[in-house]
């Protein structure tokens, strides 16, 4: 089973003070850490599984500058065979589908059973890349995708829809997969399958190369704003045990205890 | 400018995200002189009066193969009716439905789409709309960079929905699906409750990613038993396999209206928030001055959980005995 797993790499920001800058359509990044997007880890772990399963070989693509080479290397150790890089200068705010276009123009000359992407990315929360690159490819798709299972050409997977109701779905591959977190638990990379990573060489394209002379970019991010405040809560000030004894204080009082 | 939505029903009723819809839409064709029409696709087994009070038009495909979604069909059904549509908002819930959905029909239509959004406006003649990103922590204005035509995703309880007066008419179309072999519904699967029903709850602790570590979990488990409460979390938590499914508060989650509601180390994002706007009393411990959270909160502390979490449940015992 062949099988594409679309990684992004994406500043951490779930636990990190982020700050627009100066131009207003972007975030300040240097002092944030990046890392593959999360829901694209578990999407990776997913297609390591199946390999496992059924054999075949994994190829990692991602559209990015030269430190997303970072992640691809880490899922080439996790278990992946080949790892494409596609960048180019004119790459630069793309959006959902000139993203999903870009990666279009590479793996619709690969063969594939199975292409994975995360269902969502932590920076620009667009939901969108799967099944924008389905369609295009003309293959079917199931975002939110929670369990797969594979038999005779058909997956059989979870979809998780809301209030934890999930609905089974039957497709036929070839298809894409939108992972949701959680669907598995990510691998770390043992020591010697990094090091054996990190001399292995990565496919490197251009805009040339893939065909694309200019991704077509549908939406535009005009500027970016900390979200009007409808309500703040009341800001307990001290030390730790001043603040802890307030706030326990508060708690008695609204006859909670 | 037409205005189209698509109405999202499962287990035979109309999902509360397609009247949020259709109040934005009749806004949308008030500032645009037009008319909303509200697709329903497969039929539901209630009354639809409430949809003809809230939309000049309906439009409806009774087929058997709609009843439950699926994007492929869904997709077909809608492509004959907007493809030849030169000027209209295609407007549809950022739900496990519209997601699923709108990037691949926008993709087929050859249609600019807005994900997500939360809000709707128009600025110097331009179409803008709002979303959130990096978790709710900024929000973006976006534009469309091809004007006539637009997709858009609203997100769930951004809008309030407020009913209409209108008197919409039904028009049957005959459904343009045909089989497909590529995508079959099979079932709803329904996770059974094995250990606590957190929605029972008066007092609930929860904890989230900033714990980041599972020994560090049962740390605010103490505190949440010193309150006679219990212990829930946001959705890293059940992700990361430390605490089980039925503890996760959330969309994806449990709906919970506690009277007092502590998130401990959790930001806030959108998904976490819905399930627990409709707690009573809530408190936001998080070194983020700026994590969500607290717009939701009524009492903060804006420190190191870790320093703050053990003397907290101190406290409490001090005074329960007291």
């Amino acid at each position: 089973m062949d099988i594409i797993v679309c990684i992004k790499r994406v500043p951490e920001t779930a636990e990190a003070e982020i700050k627009v800058d100066p131009n207003g359509k972007d975030i300040v990044k240097d002092t944030l850490n990046f890392d593959i997007n999360e829901a694209d880890n578990y999407a990776l772990e997913e297609a390591v599984l199946l390999k496992e399963k059924f054999g075949g070989k994994i190829t990692l693509i991602s559209v990015g500058e030269e430190e997303c080479e970072h992640i691809l290397r880490m899922g080439l150790a996790r278990g992946a065979d080949d790892a494409i890089r596609i960048t180019d200068e004119k790459f630069s705010e793309l959006d959902g589908f000139a993203t999903a276009q870009i990666l279009y123009s590479v793996i619709k000359d690969i063969h594939f059973d199975i292409i994975f992407t995360g269902c969502i990315a932590t920076d620009d929360g667009y939901s969108q890349v799967g099944p924008t690159l389905a369609e295009l490819l003309g293959i079917p798709h199931a975002t939110l995708v929670t369990s797969i299972e594979v038999k005779g050409g058909i997956a059989r997977v979870h979809r998780e829809l809301e209030a934890g109701l999930l609905e089974a779905v039957d497709i036929k591959l070839p298809a894409l997969f939108a992972v949701q977190t959680g669907i598995n638990k990510p691998r770390y990379a043992s020591l010697i399958a990094i090091r054996r990573a990190a001399s292995k060489e990565l496919k490197v394209l251009s805009s040339k190369d893939i065909g694309l002379e200019e991704p077509r970019r549908k939406i535009k991010i005009e500027s970016l704003f900390v979200p009007p405040v409808t309500k703040r809560a009341e800001i307990i000030e001290g030390s730790p045990p001043e603040a802890a004894a307030k706030l326990a204080e508060i708690i008695k009082e609204k006859g909670l205890l | 400018m037409k205005i189209f939505v698509l109405v999202e029903h499962r287990q035979g009723k109309v999902r509360d995200i397609t009247y949020e819809l259709l109040t934005v839409g009749r806004e949308l064709a008030e500032k645009f002189n037009g008319e909303v029409t509200a697709l329903l696709f497969g039929g539901v087994d209630e009354k639809i009066d409430r949809l003809k009070k809230n939309a000049h038009h309906i439009i409806l495909v009774e087929d058997e193969k709609l009843k439950n979604f699926n994007a492929e069909l869904y997709q077909k059904a809608l492509v004959p009716i907007l493809k030849d549509e030169k000027s209209y908002i295609m407007l549809i819930g950022h739900t496990a439905f519209g997601i699923d959905l709108a990037p691949a029909l926008a993709t087929e239509l050859d249609v600019p789409i807005s994900t997500d959004c939360v809000g709707i406006q128009i600025e110097d003649d331009n179409f803008i709309t709002i979303r959130q990103m990096y978790g709710g922590k900024l929000n973006a204005k976006v534009s469309f960079c091809e004007p006539g035509r637009y997709i858009i995703t609203a997100r769930q309880a951004a809008f309030p929905a407020k009913d209409g007066n209108l008197d919409g008419k039904v028009i049957s179309m005959p459904s343009p699906v045909g089989e497909i072999d590529y995508r079959k519904f099979i079932e709803y699967v329904e996770p059974p409750i094995e250990g606590v029903d957190i929605t029972k709850a008066d007092i609930i602790v929860a904890v989230g990613r900033g714990i980041k570590d599972k020994d560090n979990i049962p740390m605010v488990e103490e505190l949440a038993n010193a309150l006679g409460g219990v212990l829930a979390c946001s959705r890293p938590i059940v992700d990361a396999g430390w605490l089980p499914k039925e503890r996760q508060v959330g969309s994806s989650g449990k709906t919970v209206k506690p009277k007092l509601y502590i998130a401990i180390g959790i930001s806030g994002a959108f998904q976490h928030l819905v399930g627990m706007k409709g707690a009573e009393t809530v408190i936001a411990i998080n070194k983020d001055p700026n994590a969500p959270i607290f717009n939701e909160a009524d009492y903060g502390i804006v420190d190191d959980l870790f320093k703050v979490v053990p003397v907290l449940k101190e406290k409490i015992q001090e005074l329960k005995k007291g």
